[in-house]
């Protein structure tokens, strides 16, 4: 497929993989921030090519992984209102609560949709109004600008029976939060090329400057991450830190204006609670005073409310990289993808789940 | 009409016109002059056979040597009309392709109908039509069947089971603990086409070219690889959990491992572009006409050829081994040259966040 099997090439990954690992004069510990890059990075065994020259180390990028469990509980409660139609993107109706699911909900009866877009709540919303339609937004910068459009569309044409549930998160304050941390053994960052390519990557240059280290702007593919890693053992071994884009094809300095135009009008900055990291200042968005009143959380009495995390879950230690998610002494017994303790095995994109999935909970080696 | 042809209700007319009502209502199920009139309406005309036409309580059939093979699925399907498909011709092949599966010749089906009150009897008829249809092709008998109507509210329009008897020769062993390490793995065809085909229609997602389903008969396929018996030794269609699924559960139920190769999955562009924008792997998205085969390495070319020669089975591609290593356990060589362990679905596969 056009412009995919371009970067799926097993003869270049194997050429890219050779190059890094003679370049490689010790082994280092490079973060992928984002879970697409995990997922993809587990999924096709890339981290297996680079075995001692990188140690691939899984951050905290997956949303539906961060998402703090008041606010899932939060999404619960509101689901099971009736009248309410509670819409989200699948990988969320999986995600545990303190005591279930949005699956749970809608086997009782909520009436909860899949979505593909915020704009299809939009529309669910429209074609309902006698009911309130509630979309669950989450994710990165990635995300934003379509939730963004859905809140500032529902203000323009007066959609007064739409609200959104919100929680939004930033990557450079999590970058920043896991370098300020002192069991912090990150080396080099793969800044996610999707982000960047709304945000562009203008603030990533104070974060090298204070830590130190390299940040290289990479994409998704077998390819693109092989690339990414490549330049950021380059750019380790010269010891001389930088800001690199290695997903040109996407991703501009300033990145996509219009959408940053957009996000700045209907967000504003707020602390935001990281699910096993805690809060994290200034790291999130939450709607902005003009569009306050499409805040579900406003419109829904759901304060109060208290949650319980399992404490065999480490799911906050695997999200900063201090422990791999088979190093967890849940994992694959207490917790698995059918039961999962924590939201890192719940999403395709969590790190445990990967792992999980890909089968890590075997020496690779066995399977050859 | 072809399968791929979109139903037209406006154009269908009642050969011989039904009373009162162009809908479903609760007396249809009842047993009385409505039930009757159904029967004698829609069913027998489009399944036309001798055994159904005594309208007997039960059917009277005879059977060949060999032993008996005996399947049922329930069909729920939404749409009930999708691109290369309806529910109607979806539950004989599904129920044929499971006889099929333990290499026996399909022969007689039951269907039976839960009908939603309101239901439009344009609609069952050109779903009955096609059940028929799909029989007539796949050269088995619908001898038996059943209607209930359910009220408003309480069903999904339609939904039907079928049950099936087939017979299968008394030197054909095939089943999924047979499965050896060097045995070769075979695909008939590209995967993921009936998922994606009903995702593409049921969640109102526009794509730039339709997707249709691969439903389809492949009793005629099996018959053509019954000359390798006894060296064809597993046979699977890979339905609900996808290819995926169907290998694990061999892997698991032979007690060996299975090695395939990503680069050797036949997988359509159109598939492909769909689940890379939704973030779906099609080894886990549905089939309804194609298979697995497992066989004994001295007959693979010969099966793959035999495979290819089959109109369902252009696409067929050898595409794994069996493995003495991780037992019980599907795993994939990578594109780039990785290794992944495939494991089974929990439940359905989710599209995911970006």
């Amino acid at each position: 497929m056009k412009y995919l099997d371009e970067f799926r090439d097993g003869e270049t990954a194997q050429r890219l993989a050779r190059e890094i690992r003679q370049t490689a004069t010790r082994t280092w510990s490079i973060m992928e921030v984002c879970g697409g890059q995990t997922h993809s990075i587990v999924r096709n065994g890339l981290d297996q090519l680079l075995e001692g020259a990188v140690e691939m180390i899984h951050g905290p990028g997956c949303p539906v992984c961060v998402t703090p469990l008041e606010l899932i509980d939060k999404a619960l409660a509101i689901a099971s209102q009736p009248g309410v139609i509670f819409c989200s993107f699948g990988d969320m109706l999986r995600v545990p609560g303190s005591d279930k699911d949005l699956f749970r909900i809608k086997a009782e009866g909520g009436d909860i949709r899949v979505v593909y877009s915020p704009l299809d709540a939009l529309q669910i919303a429209r074609q309902n109004s006698e009911r309130q339609v509630v979309f669950f937004g989450i994710g990165f910068e990635t995300t934003a600008p379509a939730n963004a459009m859905a809140v500032h569309q529902a203000k323009q044409q007066g959609i007064a029976n739409f609200s959104m549930l919100v929680s939004h998160v930033l990557v450079p304050p999590a970058i920043e939060a896991i370098m300020s941390s002192p069991t912090c053994r990150v080396q080099a960052f793969l800044a996610a090329g999707h982000v960047c390519s709304v945000m562009g990557y203008w603030q990533y240059y104070p974060l090298v400057e204070r830590y130190r280290v390299p940040i290289v702007i990479t994409g998704f593919e077998p390819l693109d991450l092989l690339e990414g890693i490549r330049r950021a053992v380059h750019l380790l071994e010269a010891g001389t830190p930088q800001v690199d884009n290695a997903y040109e094809r996407a991703v501009c300095f300033e990145g996509n204006q219009p959408a940053q135009k957009l996000l700045s009008e209907v967000f504003e900055v707020a602390d935001r609670k990281w699910r096993g990291i805690g809060e994290i200042p200034r790291s999130g968005w939450r709607l902005s005073d003009p569009y306050r009143e499409f805040d579900a959380e406003q419109r829904f009495s759901v304060a109060n409310i208290t949650t319980k995390e399992s404490p065999l879950c480490h799911s906050g230690e695997v999200l900063q990289g201090n422990l791999k998610p088979n190093e967890c002494p849940g994992f694959g017994k207490e917790c698995t993808p059918r039961h999962p303790l924590g939201a890192t095995m719940v999403s395709t994109e969590g790190a445990c789940a990967a792992y999980y999935n890909y089968g890590r909970f075997v020496a690779v080696e066995s399977i050859h | 009409m072809s399968k791929h042809e979109k139903p037209d209700f406006s154009q269908w007319s009642c050969p011989l016109p039904l009373r009162d009502y162009p809908t479903i209502v609760i007396g249809h199920g009842g047993g009385g002059k409505l039930s009757g009139e159904l029967i004698e309406h829609i069913f027998v005309p489009a399944f036309r056979n001798t055994t159904l036409e005594v309208m007997a309580d039960s059917s009277v059939l005879h059977r060949p040597a060999g032993r008996l093979a005996f399947s049922t699925d329930s069909y729920v399907v939404q749409p009930l009309f999708f691109p290369g498909g309806s529910i109607g011709d979806l539950a004989v092949h599904g129920t044929v392709n499971d006889l099929s599966m333990s290499g026996a010749t399909p022969l007689y089906l039951s269907a039976g109908f839960i009908l939603e009150e309101g239901f439009p009897l344009a609609q069952l008829a050109a779903i009955v039509d096609r059940m028929g249809a799909a029989a007539r092709a796949a050269g088995v008998q619908i001898v038996t069947g059943d209607t209930k109507v359910v009220e408003k509210g309480h069903g999904d329009g339609c939904y039907i089971n079928t049950s099936g008897i087939g017979v299968i020769a008394d030197d054909i062993h095939i089943d999924p603990t047979r499965a050896r390490p060097g045995d070769v793995v075979l695909l008939s065809g590209t995967i993921g086409d009936h998922g994606m085909a009903i995702m593409s229609v049921r969640e109102g997602l526009e794509f730039e070219t339709i997707i249709e389903s691969d439903s389809a008969a492949l009793n005629g396929m099996v018959a053509s690889l019954l000359k390798f018996a006894p060296h064809v030794h597993v046979l699977r269609d890979p339905t609900r959990g996808g290819l995926a699924s169907s290998l694990n559960e061999i892997a698991a139920q032979s007690k060996v491992g299975i090695l395939i190769e990503d680069r050797k999955l036949p997988v359509l562009p159109d598939v492909q572009s769909a689940c890379e924008l939704l973030g779906m792997d099609p080894v886990y998205v549905p089939n309804e006409g194609k298979l697995v085969a497992i066989v004994d390495p001295s007959v693979a070319d010969a099966v793959l050829a035999t495979l290819r020669a089959h109109e369902y089975g252009k696409n067929a591609a050898i595409i794994g081994t069996v493995t003495g290593q991780h037992i019980g356990m599907l795993a994939a060589k990578t594109v780039v040259g990785g290794t992944r362990i495939i494991p089974m679905q929990i439940g359905e596969q989710i599209p995911r966040i970006c």
